[in-house]
């Protein structure tokens, strides 16, 4: 079920640079929003038409919370970043499938974030726990943000080697020799296809999620494509909709 | 107050001269999550070829100020998959005509189903057409000769007057269902265009389709659509549309089907009293799933306000202030 519903902010804070935490009382989404799943958010200034799509960073169901991170890319989520409490902002959602939970029970599950691909690595941290075998490896440029909010063990690799391992996600994960029966990930697309080679190499499931460009959010327009191995059911050629089959993707099933 | 909002679009009544404008809406099984698409006049299905077509490379869409362009480029699954999936689906969805016409003593029609067609050839357009021409739940087809994303057809066909009116006099003989033309705005004098199509047989004409434009990522230094340009749709484009369609209707007796960046109720009734019969909601419906429903309540709203009892009253209107 997916809703369109006006939330109210309960607050944005920047946590990083550029990167800000907007708390939203948005009760029908948050309560059935699952880990690795977006919402559109759109803007108040009728001259931009598009709803920017944003991943669940945290979604407490019970109270009706949810929690949105994101960086400044544009004009839109600078408007974002300026909501203050009691605001409003429309949205719809849930939206997208989500990680596969179930792939990872009782199974030794990483979790890999880079930059902005982050925040949705956290809700899945959460949800896994305690059942699963949880670590998080987070790929940074410099700055470390939601670092600290993570329930699980946390291997940090940074670009300038500020903190952690120097470099990128992989080479933290090479060089803490971390082993994992079962990879999640968000991040930019040169990540994605590094770990998508890397589970390939030691044979284990890798799912994936992916970014395109958006316009209805909801699966009609078409839009958000990417390139899958094998013929679409829907589209019947090699398209899957990132909005609608995404975002999250078996990396083996698509090309990053 | 009686009020009709029915209007006659080639020889189907619609229920109410608000439709969806292809492309932006699916076959409407995404949108039905959000109301009740027996509130339209018509469903415009996205545009269906004879076999399945990919698209184009992404990105294939950016914002623009009050509008968007995109680059589709017809992505579609092919008509045999659309019969079964996609007709069966809005078969099973929309009501049939019903006998309670509220306040207009007759019959209520339902919501109708105008299935846009796109080919790379005239041979592909008219296999498409055949194949439709047993679907009873395909009420009108509206030919897509304007698309400025696919390298052949589409547009090829849509700017030049004798192409327009071979290729729509081809597809009128194919078909059964009325013809509508869809024009692309992307021309020197769009009456022409308009004429030609009905020289060719047209039942009606959907204009207009996206403006060609292109937008440069000045960070990266490169074309923000992976196609370099796109069609330019949304508010932006709604005066052009507006003017378009008030020339081609001083032009053509057919009907006309106006679009272009419709977003509100008065939106809509520019376009109608410039001359269209009925009209598409597009762009806007990627910034509120409703939107078309909430031009269908303006229209009321304003037929009240105004003591309009017949939408029809208002067709055209801003002629009639002319000498």
């Amino acid at each position: 079920m997916k809703y369109t519903q006006k939330a109210k902010v309960l607050g944005c804070e920047t946590i990083g640079k550029n990167i800000y935490s907007l708390r939203l009382q948005a009760d029908d989404i948050a309560g059935s929003a699952a880990p690795g799943q977006f919402v559109s958010v759109y803007s108040n200034d009728s001259a931009r038409m598009l709803p920017r799509p944003i991943s669940v960073c945290e979604a407490d169901g019970e109270r009706g919370i949810l929690r949105l991170v994101f960086r400044i890319a544009g004009a839109g989520t600078e408007e974002f970043s300026k909501l203050r409490e009691d605001d409003e902002v429309r949205l719809t959602g849930p939206l997208g499938n989500g990680f596969p939970l179930g792939e990872a029970a009782r199974r030794r599950v990483l979790l890999v974030g880079g930059g902005i691909g982050i925040p949705p690595m956290l809700e899945t941290a959460k949800r896994l726990m305690p059942e699963a075998d949880v670590r998080a490896v987070l790929g940074f440029r410099d700055e470390l943000f939601l670092a600290e909010d993570f329930p699980c063990e946390v291997t940090i690799a940074t670009e300038d080697g500020s903190a952690g391992t120097k470099g990128n996600v992989l080479d933290a994960i090479r060089a803490q020799k971390i082993e994992a029966d079962v990879i999640f990930a968000c991040g930019p697309a040169v990540m994605l296809r590094a770990l998508k080679k890397y589970a390939l190499e030691q044979g284990i499931g890798c799912w994936v999620s992916m970014e395109e460009k958006m316009a209805c959010g909801i699966g009609a327009c078409l839009s958000c494509v990417c390139r899958s191995v094998q013929t679409d059911e829907h589209s019947q050629v090699k398209n899957k909709r990132v909005c609608t089959e995404g975002p999250v993707f078996r990396s083996a099933d698509i090309e990053i | 107050m009686t009020k009709n909002m029915s209007v006659d679009i080639c020889g189907v009544r619609l229920k109410n001269p608000v439709m969806t404008a292809s492309g932006t809406f699916g076959s409407g099984a995404e949108f039905s999550e959000f109301f009740d698409l027996n509130r339209l006049g018509a469903v415009v299905t996205k545009g269906v070829s004879s076999v399945p077509w990919e698209g184009n490379p992404t990105p294939r869409i950016c914002e623009t100020p009050s509008g968007m362009l995109n680059a589709i480029g017809l992505q579609n699954a092919g008509v045999e998959v659309f019969s079964k999936r996609d007709l069966r689906f809005l078969s099973d969805t929309l009501l049939p005509d019903s006998g309670a016409g509220a306040g207009s003593g007759g019959i209520l029609p339902s919501t109708k189903v105008i299935v846009n067609v796109c080919g790379h050839s005239e041979e592909e357009y008219i296999d498409c057409v055949e194949k439709l021409a047993s679907e009873r739940r395909a009420d009108l087809l509206e030919i897509n000769i304007s698309c400025p994303n696919v390298k052949e057809g589409g547009i090829a066909f849509g700017t030049d007057p004798k192409g327009v009116e071979r290729i729509t006099s081809a597809v009128r003989r194919a078909a059964r269902q009325p013809v509508i033309m869809k024009l692309s705005p992307n021309v020197t004098d769009i009456t022409e265009i308009a004429r030609a199509a009905e020289a060719g047989g047209a039942d009606g004409l959907s204009m207009i389709n996206t403006l060609t434009g292109m937008k440069i990522d000045v960070e990266r230094r490169s074309f923000a659509l992976a196609n370099r340009t796109g069609g330019l749709s949304g508010p932006a484009i709604h005066p052009v549309a507006v003017r378009m369609v008030y020339q081609c209707a001083g032009a053509v007796k057919i009907p006309i089907i106006g679009m272009g960046g419709i977003r509100t109720a008065e939106d809509a009734l520019e376009m109608i009293m410039a001359g269209a019969s009925a009209v598409s909601v597009g762009t806007a419906s990627f910034n509120d799933q409703r939107t078309a429903l909430a031009v269908i309540d303006g229209i009321d709203e304003y037929m009240e306000r105004h003591h309009v009892s017949d939408i029809r009253e208002l067709t055209g209107c801003v002629r009639d202030w002319e000498t």
